[in-house]
């Protein structure tokens, strides 16, 4: 039996404010929402390379893959880090990428 | 590989042979377990002798023979390894070396001036590293708090100086 | 509290225009993040979750209402409003751009603050009882010794790339609070038979994936040796510690692999010769000069009695006020453990009003202790009403020192790259269950502590209860500890079992604290119930709802 393919964003930290940033065909968007999200490994990787250029011209640092879901037609990061990387402090709802106008609510409850 | 010594860009007298590789005629740098095993052949030689300690190997383990050599190389695998710093202190203090204490290996501008401190006195640096930047690393803290291999005044005893 | 003389001040300065210049090189690549990322820990600066986080350190957790002012100024120029205090004492800030932080050591160091080795494999900040200086238990204030420390350990050639961090405590008092077991080099003052004051020293305490607590070194250090034998130790754990395992390299794993007696043999060798060199003798005037900077206030003729008021005064006098060496003086805890806040963090609004308030009533420092909280020294009892009154507006007159809801947290997974749980919106939780003040009187001194992971930040494994939030395949489960302590009776403590979720910690956490009030006998603490009758009891109420949902 096939395995399922993987879905999966790429990511990094802005070196000069350390903001999270997401891949978007080339470029980097502040918003997972506009993030790519690669289907397959080849396309995953290809993305990865390409962002160590930004690492080499002191954009970014730490690019990574990191796996997310489709749930009810929406992309969802799986790990609890990446939802509060995405999103901002779960205790401060006030402050961080949740906080713009264009963010939907973050689950908090535990 | 550059060489610096006496603030400015030298000649290296001596060759680092490796362990599997002939002596040369003339000065040479071994390792510590060359040395060991040819310690009699190696001190016999009528040139300078060298030896270069990896970041775990303590300078006591050259014994008596430590006065033997004109230069002992310290390595920094990587630049976390502060094991040298300790190293060359010992060298220093304890051990009363005198020689050409030479750093080598993986270390950073911003460690040029407390390997200075700690008595060291030569660096092997990278290739197109510049001589002001060596110059520059050692005047970026003026005065230290507390005392060294090198003997530089601390901020305790230049408070005690009384000042025009 | 110590004043920079035109050294210090230099001394600061040229660190500063040292980091901008290793900033300068990092954003043209002279430098690569791996290279810059020592550096810029040696500053205080952390890569976290949603920007950088900036340590700002607090000397001995010591400040003056000018530094108090500049946090806020910091909070509300360069950050989000807030700042959060450690537990070590530090400031952290959560929202730091890289490029502003040259800019930010400068506006530390105009009020003589700085960033230096609060972070990085280093000597980091030298803490100390928070109660310094006004409590009557002390032998002497521990923290001139700690600024010789601090000083002496500055930017120390051969100690500045060691193998893991390192942490040193000045004790002074029979009741420690200041953790000193926990920390690699703990330091006590001690009298010797003959009446002399010297120190105990003590090595290989530390928290993270092993705890230990310190094992003793050297029973009596003279004086004027103190400087020579902490070289002494520091200088084998360089030689001698593990570079091979980044998990195996704190001094602690050193002394236990080696062992007590065999530690304390290398490092007298060395101590011994140090102290031929006279390199680093103390002498008596250096300590003298000093300690004139700690000189306390002039205390005041007062009538030492103390003010009744209103009945949310009365709770807060139960617990946040202590005793004070001088007659007519009190020391006032101000709680930052809000019901429902964030343990530890405090608003810009709040540093600046604590700074108007100290300058109003006449006190110089504000301390900052290791449980994050803050305490006013040298507060007149005849003030404590109008203080209280003033905290009260400024959400900062929790009654709850010492109670359950005095919680330790670290940031955790809301913040930090390291975290595997978050630990705030437990704490918020906990907190919450237990708000009742007439029940936290009841269950009397219980500490918690949280960590969102195995780095002990939150102190967790020296909690009575400690929490240590894991990663079970993504999702966040929480082990609970029993029986640690971080005060003179240091334990570390055990684990009870298998973690309980986000949701099920809280109510875990309600069945072990019912489990003591049952089975408490006279006078018992949480602790001591504990230590009695063992973990059984508890363990077997904590996984009550499991077992049942398993059946």
């Amino acid at each position: 039996m096939a395995a399922t393919p993987a879905l999966q964003v790429l990511t990094a930290n802005r070196l000069r404010d350390g903001a999270v940033v997401y891949w978007q065909a080339g470029v980097w968007a502040d918003e997972f929402k506009d993030a790519d999200v690669f289907n397959d490994k080849a396309a995953a990787d290809a993305a990865l390379a390409a962002a160590m250029v930004f690492v080499k011209d002191r954009v970014v640092v730490n690019p990574y893959l990191f796996a997310v879901r489709e749930e009810a037609g929406q992309i969802r990061a799986i790990e609890q880090r990446e939802i509060i990387r995405g999103a901002g402090p779960s205790v401060r709802r006030d402050l961080g990428k949740q906080a713009k106008p264009s963010m939907e609510a973050f689950d908090v409850s535990i | 590989m550059p060489l610096i010594k006496d603030g400015a860009f030298v000649q290296d007298a001596f060759v680092t042979v490796a362990d599997d590789a002939a002596l040369p005629d003339g000065a040479a740098i071994v390792s510590l377990a060359r040395f060991q095993k040819e310690r009699e052949a190696l001190l016999i030689r009528n040139a300078p002798l060298g030896v270069q300690l990896k970041s775990p190997e303590n300078p006591e383990l050259l014994g008596e023979d430590v006065q033997r050599f004109s230069v002992i190389v310290l390595e920094f695998p990587v630049f976390r390894d502060g094991r040298a710093f300790s190293w060359a202190r010992m060298l220093r203090e304890r051990l009363k070396f005198t020689g050409e204490i030479r750093g080598t290996g993986h270390f950073l501008y911003d460690q040029i001036a407390y390997m200075k401190r700690v008595g060291f006195d030569a660096w092997n640096v990278a290739e197109g590293f510049r001589l002001e930047q060596f110059h520059r690393a050692l005047t970026e803290i003026t005065n230290v708090y507390q005392p060294s291999a090198d003997g530089k005044k601390t901020i305790r005893e230049l408070r005690a100086t009384p000042r025009p | 509290m110590y004043r920079y003389d035109e050294f210090d001040a230099k001394f600061v300065k040229e660190r500063v225009a040292q980091f901008r210049y290793q900033v300068e090189r990092r954003l043209a690549g002279e430098l690569t993040e791996d290279e810059f990322k020592p550096l810029r820990l040696m500053n205080g600066l952390y890569l976290q979750l949603h920007a950088y986080m900036l340590r700002i350190a607090v000397p001995y957790g010591t400040l003056n209402s000018r530094q108090m002012r500049m946090l806020a100024h910091i909070a509300r120029k360069y950050d989000k409003g807030y700042g959060h205090f450690t537990t070590r004492t530090n400031m952290q800030f959560h929202w730091i751009k890289l490029v502003d932080v040259p800019d930010i050591l400068e506006d530390l160091a105009s009020v003589e603050m700085h960033c230096i080795q609060t972070s990085g494999n280093c000597i980091r900040n030298v803490t100390a009882d928070h109660f310094a200086g006004a409590t009557d238990e002390e032998i002497e204030d521990p923290r001139p010794l700690c600024e010789i420390i601090r000083q002496w350990s500055s930017l120390h050639p051969e100690f500045v790339f060691l193998a893991r961090k390192f942490k040193i405590a000045v004790g002074a008092t029979p009741h420690d609070r200041a953790a000193l077991l926990w920390h690699d080099m703990p330091v006590e003052i001690v009298k010797n038979e003959a009446g002399e004051v010297g120190y105990r020293v003590y090595a290989g305490g530390g928290m993270g994936r092993t705890p230990y607590i310190a094992l003793l070194m050297k029973d009596f250090v003279k004086r004027e040796d103190i400087l020579a034998y902490l070289e002494a130790v520091l200088r084998v754990y360089n030689q001698d510690s593990r570079r091979d395992n980044i998990h195996k390299q704190r001094i602690k794993i050193l002394v236990n692999a080696i062992g007590q007696e065999e530690m304390q043999r290398r490092v007298e060798r060395e101590f011994e010769e140090i102290k031929a060199s006279g390199s680093l003798q103390l002498p008596q005037e250096e300590l003298d000069r000093i300690r004139a900077y700690f000189a306390p206030p002039k205390f005041e003729t007062l009538d030492d009695k103390m003010p009744v008021g209103s009945y949310d005064f009365e709770n807060w006098k139960k617990t946040n006020v202590h005793k004070h060496r001088a007659p007519g003086y009190a020391i006032a805890t101000i709680s930052l453990k809000a019901i429902g806040q964030t343990p530890g963090d405090i608003s810009h609004v709040q540093m600046d009003a604590l700074a108007d308030l100290m300058d109003q009533f006449g006190i110089d420092e504000i301390r900052v202790s290791h449980e994050q909280n803050l305490v006013l020294p040298h507060a007149r009892k005849r003030d404590l009403p109008a203080i209280f009154a003033r905290l009260q507006k400024l959400d900062l007159a929790t009654p709850n020192s010492g109670l359950i809801t005095d919680i330790i947290a670290c940031p955790g997974l809301d913040y930090c790259d390291l975290a595997n749980a978050r630990s705030i919106p437990i704490a918020k939780d906990i907190a919450k269950r237990f708000e009742n003040l007439d029940r936290q009187h009841d269950i009397g001194e219980l500490k918690i502590k949280i960590s969102g992971c195995i780095n002990a930040c939150g102190h967790h494994h020296a909690g009575h209860i400690g929490i240590l939030g894991v990663d079970k395949k993504g999702v966040e489960y929480y082990q609970i500890l029993l029986g640690g302590s971080g005060a003179e009776d240091a334990s570390v403590g055990n684990i009870m079992g298998p973690g309980f979720s986000a949701h099920d910690i809280g109510p875990a956490v309600e069945r072990v604290v019912d489990t003591y009030v049952k089975l408490r006998q006279s006078g018992e603490r949480f602790l001591d119930t504990y230590r009695r009758v063992g973990m059984e009891p508890f363990k077997n109420m904590a996984y009550l709802e499991q077992m049942y949902a398993a059946h």
